[in-house]
């Protein structure tokens, strides 16, 4: 249970990088399968050769952002479609990964790594590291808040909202673009770096299937505590990936199979965009906006 | 001020489909002329905007705003010089924004973005001021989301956002045809005093004539990609409705029978 809500804060940084692109943005963004697993390939490989551990971390987060620019430049100045620009971005990070890491799987454990002190103080499992994680989403949500409330951060959320408008007020759209893709997916991959030191290994396929935690993250969370402002939604972002480890390790409790919670991730995601469709689930209010949303999301696949 | 020089626009060049949507036009705005534009359906009016606005980029010809060649520079960046309302309500604000947030997204209009805060005590109290001559009471709605706004008052919050900053040019694009007869005239009005207010150089373009006989100092009237008719304020100000469709109609018809002639 507390490592469910340790890990869920971890994925919380994930969630937001996600929350960005998905909801800000308007993106629906698959290079977060490939990049997580960057970041976690970087960081291990770098702490593996000396390099202390928060600098190997940075670095992994440095190298996810490289990979959202690229994604961001084939969507923009490529003018490829957005999921199409996503999918190539991932399948060719799934060879750069390997090279990076030499072998498909990494071993961390008798490395010095940022989990190291709270390990060796036995604070791992406990409240205090359930603290530590939470303070440090914390201040990845506040920062995210400040920075979407900026002049720049304010052209952004216009790029997603708007973007013949932002244009015409004199906003390049495609640098918004790509700056933004670069920001989520350098979330993504610190999330990764962090992720391989907490369990103490990196794994070429550790990002599968990542996007779907991401969106059950924020489509869950949301719905759950509301988006009505750009505070509560990334709020609601890491509740909602604390509320979705916690679904899957009641899951397995529950004797699940764990090779099944692909499925059961897929299907939560299916089901929190459709029922909010159906009956009398369409008058709880947050419910309600999200049922608006998932239409959005579905003209905005069709336009596309 | 603004000068157009020669302007052709050819849509799908080289197919069944080809459409000389502009045909070698050219007009010049002096600073202050509020010039509006008449003409029927694809006249060539919006193209007009579009290629002033960069939108879409120009086949041939030369367009220079104070001066300097603005040809080969794109949307994004001629918005520094060029404020546009356009005709649809939803197109000119961010739904999902506050009132306050899309104005602080205008007042930047053309300047480095960078991470100061995107409203502050000081904007706020701007953009109060400016609401305020509005009159739609909207100074009180500040954090209130642009997409629970009225059709009028997103337009209305439009025209704000594309003129306070004073561009050099201001484009309204049929900005009251998708509004009810009651906002549109109350957007005209607006408009009116704004353009006054900063001595705005603006191009209107409107399906109105009375509209177009009213506001301006001056009137355009295209036809088929060419500009067959340029009123000076002081023949406008004492035009009437059934002039103006007696011009076109001479005018229509002369170009039919040259047409006539030449095949």
């Amino acid at each position: 249970m507390n490592a469910a809500l340790e890990l869920g804060l971890l994925y919380g940084i994930m969630a937001l990088g996600v929350y960005l692109t998905f909801r800000i943005l308007n993106f629906p963004d698959l290079t977060v399968d490939g990049s997580f697993t960057t970041g976690a390939a970087v960081a291990a490989s770098l702490i593996i050769n000396g390099v202390p551990a928060p600098l190997a971390t940075l670095a992994g987060a440095a190298a996810g952002a490289v990979a959202g620019l690229v994604t961001g430049v084939l969507y923009t100045k490529g003018r490829i479609d957005g999921l199409l620009a996503g999918i190539l971005t991932m399948i060719a990070l799934w060879s750069i990964n390997l090279r990076i890491m030499g072998k498909s799987n990494l071993p961390l454990l008798r490395e010095d790594t940022l989990m190291t002190p709270l390990r060796d103080a036995g604070l791992l499992g406990g409240a205090w590291s359930i603290l530590i994680f939470a303070v440090a989403a914390l201040i990845i949500k506040f920062a995210i808040d400040w920075f979407l409330s900026t002049d720049l951060g304010l052209s952004i959320q216009a790029t997603g909202n708007n973007e013949q408008m932002i244009r015409s007020l004199g906003v390049n759209t495609h640098r918004t673009t790509i700056l933004t893709l670069a920001i989520s997916n350098g979330l993504v991959a610190l999330c990764g770096a962090l992720i391989a030191q907490y369990q103490g290994f990196a794994d070429v396929s550790m990002g599968i299937g990542l996007i779907l935690v991401g969106l059950a993250s924020v489509i869950v969370g949301q719905a759950v505590f509301g988006r009505r402002n750009i505070f509560l939604a990334s709020l609601a972002v890491i509740g909602g990936a604390v509320i979705y480890r916690l679904v899957i390790f009641f899951a397995l409790g529950a004797g699940l199979n764990p090779n099944d919670m692909k499925l059961i991730s897929a299907l939560l995601v299916v089901a929190a965009l459709l029922l909010p469709r159906w009956g009398i689930l369409k008058r709880i209010p947050s419910l309600r906006q999200m049922r608006s949303n998932a239409a959005g999301s579905a003209s905005y696949s069709k336009a596309n | 001020m603004l000068l157009i020089e020669n302007i052709t626009k050819t849509f799908f060049p080289g197919t069944v489909n080809e459409r000389v949507a502009l045909n070698n036009v050219s007009l010049q705005l002096n600073t202050g002329d509020f010039v509006t534009v008449i003409g029927s359906n694809g006249a060539g009016k919006s193209t007009l905007l579009n290629m002033i606005s960069g939108k879409l980029p120009i086949d041939s010809g030369d367009l220079s705003i104070d001066g300097s060649s603005v040809k080969r520079m794109p949307d994004y960046a001629r918005a520094a010089y060029v404020g546009r309302v356009f005709q649809d309500p939803m197109a000119g604000t961010a739904p999902d924004l506050s009132i306050e947030q899309n104005l602080a997204l205008a007042l930047r209009r053309g300047q480095r973005r960078g991470l100061s805060w995107g409203v502050t005590h000081k904007r706020r109290a701007f953009f109060r001021e400016e609401l305020l001559s509005l009159e739609l009471g909207l100074e009180n709605r500040l954090k209130a989301r642009v997409g629970l706004l009225s059709g009028g008052q997103r337009q209305a919050l439009s025209l704000l956002m594309a003129s306070f900053t004073q561009p050099r040019i201001l484009l309204l694009d049929e900005h009251t045809a998708a509004l009810d007869p009651q906002r549109a005239e109350l957007v005209t009005t607006l408009t009116e005093s704004i353009v006054a207010k900063h001595n705005l150089t603006t191009l209107m373009v409107t399906h109105n004539m009375e509209q177009a006989l009213r506001l301006g100092n001056r009137l355009v009237m295209m036809h088929e990609g060419q500009i067959i008719l340029d009123v000076d304020a002081k023949r406008k100000a004492t035009m009437t409705v059934p002039d103006l469709l007696a011009e076109f109609a001479k005018i229509k018809g002369a170009s039919l029978d040259d047409r006539a002639l030449l095949g």
